[in-house]
């Protein structure tokens, strides 16, 4: 028997309402505690209970920036999850599973897969005294099989169940053991996937929606108004959860254009404010957002995509909101349109946002998807920088600069940047009304043509300035190769994985993962691509909506398109898959 | 010392001569001094129609927003800025037909707006369509053969939605206006002010001497008390020969709903520093996913 250490992927399948997300999540720390990599992918239903839900958990020692789709051990709550995952499994890998769970151990050993029944239930029963503990003893079982050191599970057993005091502790730490023994005699020997822990510097593990809170909340957030929508809720709460102790206030509006409205009154008397969404609520936001471009208010959306049109599905994932964001509102005015890819970018995208929506006093749109909204994956803690969150408020005038202002306040001074210094409501000098309908320096309401032409030159100035501030695209793989990917958002993951794979099997293959997304950075974009041969665009959605926009801003033609829109997350696997495709087609 | 003249704007009104609008920017403005509160002290929040025209012809902090929309964003500048009067001024589309919805929310959650609905039951600014508060059988070039809508009460429903403060007064009486403006200032929570006016454009019906001899105020009535929310709603049905005015329905029992909102304690959001923070307090959040 071959063994291979610490690469592998576990799957945790179950009823909603069994605890297939807890465990996953406990898990995960416990590993990221061991010194181990990991990336789960959550998959579930629109339903509080039943249905089948799962928790891949991948484990390496390298980083990992995406799950993968095979799988060499389930961990079955139901008996369903055994089927719904068989495919998935590799010859050699296995099934754990209660023992009274129904399974046909025989269509296991026919695709050469063991069964790994155990007493799950019972030893959370007999030793730990409530069958509650079931799911503490199917992790401890997988540490058994896979012999894991329990040292990192128990550490986070404790920590997730010290409020619940000393006894469900113990009870807790009781059953992980026993079925860590009993799985790991049973088992252990047979089953060729082992990991081994190793020596852990101090790593986080959090998905995109909290890398994105942390960061918003470093830079200044103050003011976040939402209406649940998945999978942006959790942003929503997470505000809710650490307002009391940082000084956030949310609002859980009665509808998202009540929500857009909320963050910009607060945005004009001067908070930094957000409202995070998914498409749906974004249309109804909609309606205000040019209220925002035309008075100059700043605020921070944060849309979470998932399919469309309509309801769509409501827990996948999909990359279909890009055009719509770039285009949204009737007439034209300047936002910015920021596209992170992965925790890191989601951290920093937080607090970039802010500063990008006061510096350029205009709506900021950050786009993130489910698949990275809720994906959760370890990063070095260094990697999130608190040390380097800055809040810019850009040209905000001062108490002093107020108080020696000769004249009226003009909210819209016409300047050479587009820019006009900003007062905050609450000075006697910085009293302005600006109105939605166009209007003069002063924001009063004024139809006059030239004024019009001046003040659109003035607000579609500051893109000129912003796009100073947009990155180009990130290179992946070496600066030559005969294979040029071009990705965004959360396809950077898999497609680092799909490079590296291409590059270790003789192929030269990189990457161009553009994450700054309006105003569109096409020179750098230009640049980048100037040397390479073969362009294929890798994207969650119909349409290639992103190669479309390239054309549109370079006129450069990317007609390769792997493109996925059954509201599954892109794999490594099935780039791998289509780019073969393409080889023979 | 707070002048009316500090709230003067070098911008002429384009209402009609004899809009009533014209009586309720000059009470609006009376209040405001006559409360004290200077232009800079309050964020006067509008829509879109003529009404909500009235900051731009008013010296003070105003932000023209969306049609219906005033309310939310009124309410996001308050949670921003609590040390701000704010003052919503929006017309009976913009309240009751777009934004009705909004103004049940405000009303439930006692959120301190003063909310002046400039009620003319007719579409001005797009040239004479029903609204929301039009009479049934209103013949109007969106209800060429009547409408067939009853009106809404909008007094009911806010008394009905939790409101806890409820007053009626119209634009051909500025005294009596300013003065129930001036309460509301000063209440504590949400504050609705249906504010009846003349459109002498496309309701010559309902003019100056259509309302006159109608309206009734019942605080001038012996033993009519605000405080009774069953009365209130009582007169609150009564629309017609007699139209009731004055302070329906007032609570101040009900603690708004920015002083129950703990972040704010530490005074406005708006002029709270960034990050007071303790180091335990960063390294909470990183202890969370660690």
């Amino acid at each position: 028997m071959t063994v291979t250490v610490n690469d592998m992927a576990l799957v945790i399948g179950g009823e909603a309402g069994q605890g297939v997300e807890s465990s996953g999540e406990g898990l995960a720390l416990a590993l990221a505690r061991g010194g181990l990599r990991v990336f789960v992918l959550f998959d579930y239903h629109s339903r509080i209970r039943g249905g089948h839900n799962f928790a891949q958990v991948r484990i390496s020692e390298r980083a990992l920036g995406s799950h993968s789709e095979p799988a060499q051990l389930v961990l079955a709550l139901t008996a369903e999850a055994v089927h719904r995952h068989l495919d998935q499994l590799v010859p050699g890998g296995g099934v754990l599973y209660d023992d009274r769970l129904p399974v046909d151990a025989g269509v296991l050993t026919a695709r050469e897969i063991d069964a790994f029944p155990l007493p799950l239930l019972q030893i959370a029963r007999e030793v730990g005294g409530d069958e509650v503990m079931a799911n503490t003893a199917a992790l401890g079982a997988f540490a058994g099989v896979v012999e894991l050191d329990l040292a990192p599970l128990l550490s986070v057993i404790e920590d997730n169940f010290r409020s619940k005091g000393p006894a469900v502790v113990e009870g807790n730490r009781k059953v992980l053991q026993a079925a860590h023994a009993l799985a790991r005699e049973r088992y252990g020997s047979g089953f060729p996937w082992k990991l081994q822990v190793r020596p852990a510097g101090e790593r986080l593990v959090l998905n995109g929606n909290q890398a994105f809170g942390l960061g918003a909340l470093l830079g200044g957030c103050r003011f976040v108004a939402g209406y649940p929508m998945t999978p942006a809720s959790p942003v929503l709460e997470w505000m809710a959860a650490h307002g009391a102790r940082y000084g956030v206030v949310t609002k859980h509006a009665e509808d998202e254009i009540a929500a857009a409205c909320m963050i910009i009154g607060a945005g004009q008397a001067g908070v930094r404010a957000l409202a995070p969404t998914s498409g749906g609520g974004f249309s109804l936001m909609v309606e205000a957002l040019g209220l925002a471009g035309m008075n100059e208010v700043p605020i921070v959306i944060y849309e979470g995509q998932r399919p469309g049109p309509s309801t769509g599905q409501a827990t996948r994932t999909e990359q279909g909101d890009l055009q719509f964001l770039l285009h949204a509102s009737q007439g034209e005015f300047p936002r910015i349109v920021l596209a992170p890819g992965t925790i890191e970018e989601s951290f920093t995208a937080g607090w970039r946002a802010f500063n990008l929506a006061e510096r350029y006093q205009c709506p900021v749109l950050v786009l993130s998807d489910h698949y990275l909204a809720s994906s959760l994956r370890d990063v070095d803690a260094e990697a999130l920088d608190f040390g380097a969150v800055r809040i810019d408020r850009g040209e905000l005038l001062t108490e002093a600069e107020l108080d020696a202002l000769q004249g009226e306040y003009k909210r819209f001074a016409l300047t050479e940047s587009g820019i006009s210094p900003r007062a905050l409501p609450g000075h006697p000098k910085a009293v302005a009304a600006p109105s939605s309908d166009e209007h003069d320096e002063y924001g009063r309401i004024l139809e006059d043509a030239d004024n019009r032409r001046r003040m659109m030159d003035k607000r579609m100035r500051k893109l000129q300035a912003a796009l100073g501030e947009m990155e180009g695209p990130i290179r992946y793989g070496p600066e030559q190769a005969e294979l040029t990917f071009i990705g965004w958002g959360s396809t950077y993951g898999p497609l680092c994985e799909a490079v590296d794979r291409l590059n270790a099997g003789g192929e030269r293959a990189n990457m161009l993962h553009i994450h700054d997304v309006w105003p569109f950075p096409a020179a750098a974009l230009e640049d980048a691509l100037a040397g390479a041969r073969t362009t294929i665009a890798v994207e969650s959605n119909y349409s290639g909506q992103m190669a479309d926009l390239i054309r549109t801003a370079t006129g450069h033609h990317v007609a390769r398109r792997i493109l996925k829109y059954d509201g599954r997350p892109l794999s490594p696997e099935y780039i791998l898959a289509h780019v073969e495709g393409m080889h023979h087609g | 010392m707070v002048d009316v003249k500090d709230y003067q704007s070098p911008v002429r009104p384009t209402w009609c001569p004899g809009c009533g609008n014209f009586g309720i920017w000059n009470a609006v403005k009376r209040a405001l001094a006559g409360a004290g509160v200077a232009p800079h002290e309050v964020m006067i929040v509008s829509g879109i129609g003529c009404g909500s025209k009235l900051p731009d012809y008013t010296r003070a902090n105003g932000f023209m927003s969306l049609h219906g929309r005033t309310v939310p964003v009124a309410t996001g500048v308050k949670l921003a800025n609590h040390g701000l009067k704010v003052l919503c001024t929006h017309g009976d589309g913009d309240a009751y037909a777009e934004g009705l919805g909004h103004m049940l929310h405000a009303a439930r959650r006692n959120i301190g707006l003063v909310d002046l609905v400039q009620n003319n039951r007719i579409y001005g600014l797009t040239k004479g369509q029903y609204s929301p508060t039009s009479d049934h059988g209103r013949v109007s070039k969106t209800s060429p053969e009547g409408a067939i809508e009853d009106p809404v009460n909008p007094l009911a429903l806010a008394l009905a939605a939790g409101a806890t403060f409820v007053a009626r007064s119209w634009s051909g009486d500025i005294p009596h206006l300013s003065a129930v403006i001036a309460r509301a200032l000063q209440h504590r929570g949400y504050a609705l002010i249906d504010v009846l006016q003349p459109c002498v454009t496309f309701d010559k019906g309902h003019d100056y001497d259509y309302y006159r001899p109608r309206v009734v105020n019942v605080n001038e009535e012996p033993g009519y008390d605000p405080a009774d929310r069953v009365a209130a709603f009582a007169r609150a049905q009564e629309f017609g020969e007699r139209i009731p005015i004055g302070i329906l329905y007032q609570t101040e029992d009900c603690p708004a709903y920015e002083e129950q909102v703990s972040e704010l304690k530490a005074g406005p959001l708006a002029q709270q520093p960034f990050r007071v923070w303790s180091e335990d307090d960063y390294e909470a959040l990183r202890r969370e996913y660690g």
